[in-house]
């Protein structure tokens, strides 16, 4: 194993992430708020409460999952494609790394990254809305399973993309919809009986949901599946990705 | 996943004596997915400790033959070993033991040269050696650039940071994909003499030029490659001789309205004006004795009474015989 390598691209990335703080950080901190800002302090206080948990509280885990999934793809996805785009990729496939060591440590720093900033906008959520979390561990447990899955995810996007243009064509045209429509603002109960069944095969369902109960102790779907249903995904891109390295898709000639 | 082989332990190479191979290419092809055949059946070994040029024009394959020996491109037939390694099988042995200087301009843009160039180093899995990356720097005068953004650098100094990242790792083989490239002069001269240094230092260096001037300059054995074929591989000192023709000019102290018939065999020519008489004959004849060399002219001259005040020869570049050789390639 080529622990230096691993290090090496890893602290590359996190320099990027210090070098490019404001918009790692601050972007998503203000957008957040933002929502916050409009669903829960302003139209929050006129909703009911959601299975016992005020409105605003309610939204937390969704609105966390919403940045979690749009920064996981976006970071692990620009950074696999920014070398491939300038050409600095020779290095990386000249290098005695294995596939492995590639992705663990892009991966590892997206996933990172993003982790860092679900805390962030917990903590900035604390702010507007009293929270009390039940299960902690199973949200830390989401939170960089999630990561880690939909960095692989971005991973794979970056290595496929031909384009700035398709870099942003799945986390705007898939990631974003299916995360609204996932039950970041609503508990499923609220739709009517055929969109609760088309709901249940939108992947973000089960994310959103499982994280929810980590937090309040209920949930749309029972965490068992949601759990699954993550691992089932995890599991799909890392054999996308071993394909990629394998072929050399899109990576070597 | 095996541990990255020290340098210490080559499989393969016990003599240590310079004439081992360092780098073995048998059978080597490659088609491109789009039909191109980049390279037909290349087989070569590169000698431990050499400076190697491979010249051909454009497009005959020199980038393609370096991508797949540094694993940037599959290849679809044949195979290289790097020190008695296989670079598929055991490519973390073989590339860990590689350097490679692109051609292209690809660096980084907001790092610094510093961070860039200790990345390289800990990529290819050696553990950080700030004294390493200092004196690679220095030699490459980059020392005082070493904070500064590499986007805030010339074309040059990017060669430079290029050249430094290969370096990082001290590698045993570098690869210098048209080195000289859109480089200025000064740098040319600091590139070679960097080259030459390495290769005291026992790193062998396989470049790739279009710069003949550069091949014939620094390398030791020259191979040429013309449309995906290995044409011909030689000392350079070999090849000179072999393919060089040498010009002899003789100024005549007196003109001469024609050429005496004692001197028919040597193929002379006679300038217009009949003070000038030059000489072309093949350096690999040098050694013949069958009279025709520069001594038996001479001789002949003297006996025939012709005085001359003055003579020069001159030697065919590699760029002729490169030009020559690459113009009969199928």
């Amino acid at each position: 194993m080529n622990l230096q390598a691993i290090r090496a691209i890893y602290g590359f990335e996190m320099n990027r992430t210090r070098r490019t703080l404001g918009q790692s950080v601050v972007s998503p901190v203000l957008s957040t708020s933002l929502y916050f800002v409009v669903f829960g302090s302003a139209i929050g206080p006129r909703m009911a409460e959601v299975g016992g948990v005020p409105y605003g509280a309610f939204i937390v885990p969704g609105l966390m999952m919403l940045t979690l999934l749009t920064q996981s793809i976006s970071n692990a996805a620009f950074a696999i494609y920014f070398p491939r785009f300038t050409g600095t990729i020779y290095e990386l496939l000249s290098a005695p790394v294995s596939p492995f060591e590639i992705v663990a440590g892009y991966v590892g720093a997206a996933a990172t990254k993003s982790t860092v900033l679900g805390i962030i906008i917990l903590a900035t959520a604390s702010l507007f809305v009293p929270l009390e979390i039940r299960h902690p561990f199973w949200v830390l447990g989401f939170l960089v399973l999630t990561a880690v899955t939909f960095s692989l995810f971005g991973f794979i996007i970056g290595i496929w993309a031909d384009g700035f243009e398709r870099l942003q064509l799945i986390p705007m045209l898939v990631i974003t919809p299916l995360t609204f429509l996932g039950g970041t603002f609503y508990s499923l109960d609220m739709l009517p009986p055929v969109w609760r069944t088309v709901t249940l095969f939108n992947p973000v369902v089960y994310l959103v949901s499982g994280f929810r109960w980590s937090f309040f102790g209920h949930s749309d779907v029972r965490v068992e599946v949601s759990f699954a249903m993550t691992l089932a995904f995890l599991a799909v891109c890392l054999f996308t990705v071993r394909w990629m390295f394998r072929t050399g898709y899109r990576l070597k000639s | 996943m095996s541990a990255p082989a020290t340098r210490d332990s080559f499989k393969s190479d016990s003599s240590g004596s310079p004439s081992t191979s360092v780098i073995t290419v048998s059978g080597l092809g490659k088609t491109y997915a789009t039909g191109h055949v980049a390279l037909k059946d290349v087989s070569l070994d590169i000698r431990r400790g050499e400076i190697f040029a491979l010249l051909g024009p454009n497009g005959a394959g020199k980038t393609t033959l370096i991508s797949i020996i540094c694993g940037l491109v599959n290849a679809t037939a044949g195979k290289v070993e790097v020190a008695g390694y296989d670079i598929v099988a055991d490519y973390r042995a073989a590339r860990s033991r590689i350097g490679l200087v692109p051609q292209e301009l690809t660096t980084d843009s907001f790092e610094s040269v510093w961070a860039t160039v200790s990345f390289s180093r800990g990529l290819f899995g050696r553990k950080a050696n700030p004294a390493h990356i200092e004196k690679v720097l220095r030699s490459l005068s980059l020392w005082d650039k070493k904070d500064a953004r590499i986007m805030t650098l010339s074309g040059g100094m990017k060669r430079r940071v290029l050249i430094a990242k290969a370096l990082s790792h001290e590698p045993e083989v570098l690869f210098l994909d048209e080195p000289s490239a859109g480089v200025d002069v000064e740098l040319r001269r600091d590139m070679w003499r960097l080259v030459r240094e390495l290769r005291d230092e026992g790193v062998t260096i396989i470049l790739t030029t279009h710069y003949l001037e550069e091949a014939e300059e620094m390398a030791d054995r020259v191979g040429v490659i013309a449309k995906g074929e290995l044409i011909l591989v030689e000392e350079k000192a070999t090849l000179m001789r072999k393919l060089g023709k040498k010009q002899l000019t003789v100024e005549l102290t007196v003109p001469l309205s024609a050429l005496p018939q004692a001197l028919a065999d040597f193929g002379l020519a006679l300038s217009g004006d009949g003070t000038r008489l030059t000489y072309t004959y093949a350096t690999n004849r040098e050694g013949d004795d069958d009279g025709l060399s520069i001594a038996g002219l001479l001789a002949a001259l003297s006996s025939e009474g012709i005085a001359f005040k003055d003579l020069h020869t001159e030697q065919s570049s590699l760029e002729d015989i490169f030009v020559s050789l690459v113009r009969r390639a199928p």
